[in-house]
């Protein structure tokens, strides 16, 4: 064959070479098609332990109850006992140290999530007592008159 | 002229060649290596949603944004919460305020660009609250059109987006039958529901399984004929979304409708 066929072949090749040395390099050695094959396993395998590294927030009432054990009796009296601490309370984290005090949601909308009545067949919602917002002490805080830590009526303030 | 010699090898060549099975020459996919093999992974991670129990508190959405570091007032969320009110006049009217994020609060739905309807009490014949969530199912679109491997699927089960690796070309999103996905505002990348993958492989429960005081949402092992969820999967009468679609869904719902979509 011509040189000028060849010379420009000789390019291409070296290109190829190269492309091919920078992707030794650049991709990962867990990077590729794995048990599930091409359509649904071609991945970096070792994404898959950086998301279990992922930190976890909500830490569950197990972790509040050994400091807090006397709010953790008197709400596990109560039919409150299947919220969670951390639903009004937010994340736990890595509390006592950080954060080193959680911000109370003691927002009117926060008891209305499940107070306002909603009368629907068929939805564990209609049998929740509820509240109309508009006329029952509009403005005024929940927790005011209400504990809901002992919610029935004996355990108002 | 062919010679004696070349004869015998040409009839030896072919009797060679015409000898090799036609197996020989198909290539092996992984995929029916691993079934030649038999399927090793003793978890496959599934859910399992109860619309009777559900109330609409949307305390599962906000544990999902607060563990997941979806910022609260962006309008995407990795789960939500849908309402569904079915009127006597044969109307579907469906709202997710927020995604459900503070609950439903008020019984006007929401249609949107500010405007809110009003239904009677006495004409409402159904009315119940759906919880969604990614399906991680078991033939998943989103993972198929990714071009660059960043989004696919663990050995049990679930679907994951690979944030280092995404382009953020936003395919997936758009492939995405249930809607699930969603762009991370923050982090540039397709984001979406991981079963928090960070808490079941310690043992933990999801986020929004915690959160939920009513028991609506539970997760189980499909895999092990024991798990609580595997038996209701088993012996009840469960749905799927979308199950024309294909998919093959694994989160598993109680006391839905054809209306729910």
């Amino acid at each position: 064959m011509k040189s000028h066929i060849w010379r420009p072949l000789y390019v291409v090749i070296g290109l190829v070479v190269l492309i091919l040395i920078a992707r030794q390099f650049l991709v990962p050695p867990s990077f590729g098609i794995h048990e599930r094959g091409y359509m649904y396993g071609w991945y970096r395998e070792s994404n898959v332990d950086e998301w279990k590294k992922y930190p976890v927030s909500y830490m569950s009432e197990e972790y509040c109850k050994d400091c807090h054990n006397d709010k953790y009796a008197m709400i596990m009296q109560t039919s409150h006992a299947i919220i969670q601490c951390e639903n009004c309370h937010g994340p736990a984290g890595e509390h006592p140290s950080n954060p080193p005090k959680l911000e109370i949601n003691r927002s009117r909308e926060q008891c209305l999530r499940c107070h306002f009545p909603l009368p629907y067949p068929s939805s564990g919602r209609a049998n929740i007592r509820g509240i109309d917002p508009e006329k029952h002490n509009p403005g005024v805080e929940c927790s005011m008159c209400h504990n809901p830590h002992k919610p029935k009526l004996e355990g108002m303030k | 002229m062919i010679t004696r010699r070349d004869f015998i090898l040409y009839t030896m060549k072919g009797i060679a060649g015409l000898a090799l099975p036609l197996t020989a020459f198909e290539i092996l996919s992984p995929n029916k290596l691993l079934a030649a093999k038999g399927d090793t992974s003793k978890v496959r991670w599934a859910f399992l949603v109860d619309t009777f129990k559900c109330v609409g508190c949307g305390f599962c959405v906000k544990a999902c944004k607060l563990e997941n570091d979806v910022p609260l007032d962006a309008n995407v969320t990795k789960t939500w919460v849908e309402r569904y009110v079915l009127t006597k006049d044969g109307r579907v009217h469906s709202d997710t305020p927020k995604g459900a994020l503070h609950g439903f609060t008020t019984s006007k739905i929401d249609l949107g660009l500010g405007k809110f309807q009003d239904i009677k009490k006495e004409d409402i014949e159904k009315a119940f609250f759906v919880p969604k969530l990614c399906n991680h199912c078991e033939n998943p679109p989103c993972v198929q059109v990714c071009p660059v491997g960043a989004t696919y699927q663990t050995p049990d089960g679930v679907v994951l987006v690979d944030r280092k690796w995404c382009i953020g070309c936003g395919y997936c999103i758009m492939a995405c039958p249930y809607g699930v996905r969603f762009f991370h505002p923050v982090h540039k990348v397709a984001d979406k529901c991981t079963f928090c993958y960070h808490r079941i492989t310690k043992g933990l429960k999801t986020a929004c399984v915690q959160a939920c005081p009513f028991g609506a949402r539970m997760l189980g092992n499909i895999r092990d004929p024991n798990d609580p969820v595997s038996k209701i999967i088993r012996t009840e009468r469960v749905g799927v979304l979308k199950d024309e679609y294909g998919t093959r869904p694994q989160v598993y719902y109680r006391g839905i409708t054809r209306e729910v979509i």
